[in-house]
């Protein structure tokens, strides 16, 4: 009895918690109302032609005779996994990828390093490095092609000029597939730098202290304090980079003046490009569909290992694991 | 304010730091600045000997060719159409959606955003083709709204609202707006879109950037005889222009409008960047 009399006390602030979780949902309902245009649209012009596409790949499907598709299962996907074109696609897509996101976010790590000290301007520099993610891949593409011309470029012109030979950047494998990195490198490391340089901001500077103190130099720091900090927000930008990258299309393409080859032996020809190429140039909108859900798969697959390697990390890291870290922060992720 | 604190006790720049950081920047422009000089040099000028460094006037020239030889002055009229509506769009979208799953809490809100931010990893190429029937069936394929209706919404844009949300909005102010009786909408208009007006202005900002340098779907949906400025950079690139000159003035001429809009807001999408990047 006692007790229950001595409860009220603590019971006080129950109510008005309670109270307040319930004043959040005035009218429960309300909350569809308000994700509805977004979630109707999404469902419209997303969520519909994605199961579409499925649907399409199961199919012998024309662009002028659509609704007379024939049903032929898994035959484009058989197809697709026993043809050269699209192995050769993927190991491009692998091996650009590898090229155009790893020193790219090297790169970006150590100018967000840079950017981090007390620098005079900084603005002017911030503004300046993201100048790139501000022109347009296809802009950016033109402009390079002209600058990797063999004959008229100036890397070339500078390459000579250092008496180094002059490099073939649209007809030979590795040079193009360097050259057409280069184009993602220019547009997103500035991007990426300041997505970092963020993070960064955000460890508490008594950390450093900390670690000065107890006598560990720059490097140490940078090693100790800076990169543990920035783990999820390197996580992050790895996912990002790779889902990106596993969808190039525009470069490659204009790359080679708007032609979808990827090249004249598609030594650049990308899974992205490839699917175009087969939907638009070919007519074979039910093997394009294959080659579309082939990547989505790629893209879970790839975005799943890094997630289990880097869970892996946190654990021998001992630190806690931290699951949502790659959902939990920015960038647009849908358009490249 | 938290910044400049921060920056104060952070290490002072060496030269070594100044020298560096001025490299990267020179890297980042130069390509830019050096499309001037390449659209003011003829082929052969730009293959004898030493490549010229500085502009001349001929690129005005070069610019009146380019636009004969492609629909620029269309292009960036349609883009400035396109970008604008998908950015009120989205941006009305995301905030009204974003709101919802901040501070109403209904059934399935969880498994909603979960779903919703997991739909990032699916590549553009998985809905095109539907898409593209789809618009042709209705009448809209190389029509703007085409290019319009199926960027109306994303999924990151719904994510960063809800975040900006959750911290921005005290959920006494809403709790108050309902005891004074406002209904749902006018609590949305009169106190939520007030308190989080700085993060619409942000999405508002990378979502026009990202319209406007959209490539994938335009080109797919759009001839170039009604292009955005994007897709009749491509009628560029694959169009016969006699001149290497020719091709950059054009893309100098299609590209210069939207710098200059992120030179003047370049202070604030930097902000949005960095700011969207400590949210989550």
């Amino acid at each position: 009895m006692t007790a229950v009399q001595q409860q009220p006390d603590v019971v006080v602030r129950r109510p008005q918690a309670t109270a307040r979780r319930r004043a959040r949902l005035p009218g429960r309902r309300i909350g569809y109302l308000y994700v509805l245009p977004f979630f109707l649209v999404f469902a419209a012009f997303s969520v519909y032609p994605w199961i579409a596409t499925a649907w399409v790949s199961l199919h012998d499907t024309r662009l002028t005779t659509y609704d007379q598709s024939s049903w032929v299962g898994l035959a484009n996907y058989r197809n697709l996994f026993t043809n050269d074109f699209f192995w050769n696609a993927f190991r491009n897509t692998i091996t650009i990828g590898i090229i155009s996101t790893v020193p790219q976010l090297c790169m970006a790590l150590g100018i967000a390093h840079l950017l981090n000290y007390r620098l005079r301007g900084r603005t002017f520099f911030r503004i300046a490095i993201l100048m790139p993610y501000a022109t347009s891949l296809a802009a950016a593409t033109v402009i390079f092609a002209e600058l990797f011309d063999p004959h008229l470029g100036l890397i070339n012109w500078v390459l000579q000029a250092v008496h180094l030979p002059a490099v073939d950047w649209q007809g030979s494998k590795w040079p193009s597939q360097i050259a057409v990195s280069t184009i993602v490198t220019w547009r997103w490391t500035g991007y990426n730098a300041l997505i970092y340089l963020a993070g960064m901001q955000a460890i508490s500077s008594d950390l450093y202290e900390a670690a000065a103190m107890d006598g560990a130099g720059r490097w140490a720091q940078f090693r100790h304090v800076t990169l543990p900090g920035l783990r999820p927000t390197i996580l992050f930008t790895i996912v990002v980079s790779t889902i990106g990258a596993a969808q190039l299309f525009g470069e490659p393409l204009l790359y080679h003046n708007g032609l979808p080859d990827g090249g004249t032996e598609g030594q650049y020809q990308t899974l992205g490009l490839l699917m175009y190429q087969q939907g638009w140039t070919n007519d074979r909108l039910g093997l394009a569909s294959a080659t579309a859900w082939t990547m989505f798969l790629i893209i879970v697959l790839a975005v799943g290992v890094n997630l289990l390697l880097a869970r892996r990390r946190e654990r021998h890291a001992g630190g806690r694991v931290r699951r949502s870290i790659a959902l939990a922060s920015v960038p647009e992720v849908t358009v490249r | 304010m938290r910044a400049a604190v921060k920056d104060q006790g952070a290490l002072k720049a060496s030269w070594v730091t100044y020298t560096i950081v001025g490299l990267v920047t020179l890297g980042s422009v130069f390509p830019l600045y050096y499309t001037v000089v390449m659209a003011s040099h003829t082929n052969a000028e730009m293959a004898a000997g030493t490549p010229p460094l500085l502009p001349n006037m001929s690129v005005v020239d070069n610019v009146k060719k380019a636009l004969e030889l492609a629909p620029l002055n269309l292009g960036l009229v349609n883009s400035l159409i396109v970008a604008g509506s998908i950015t009120i769009g989205t941006v009305m979208l995301c905030t009204l959606a974003g709101f919802a799953f901040a501070k109403l809490r209904f059934r399935g809100s969880g498994i909603l955003l979960a779903i919703c931010v997991a739909t990032m990893m699916v590549p553009l190429q998985m809905g095109v083709i539907p898409l593209y029937i789809m618009m042709a069936k209705i009448g809209l394929a190389n029509h703007l709204s085409a290019v319009i209706l199926p960027s109306l919404c994303t999924a990151f844009g719904v994510f960063f609202m809800r975040q900006y949300v959750s911290s921005a909005v005290p959920d006494e102010l809403i709790e108050a707006a309902y005891m004074d009786g406002a209904g749902p909408l006018r609590v949305f208009w009169s106190v939520v879109v007030p308190a989080v007006r700085p993060a619409m202005a942000v999405l508002g900002m990378l979502t026009f950037l990202m319209a406007w340098n959209d490539f994938f779907w335009p080109i797919i949906v759009l001839s170039s005889q009604n292009p955005t400025v994007q897709v009749s950079f491509q009628s560029l690139a694959t169009g016969f222009a006699p001149q290497q000159s020719i091709i950059m003035a054009g893309t100098l001429y299609g590209t210069i409008p939207v710098l200059i809009v992120f030179a003047l807001l370049g202070r604030q999408i930097v902000g949005g960047i960095m700011q969207g990047a400590i949210k989550g």
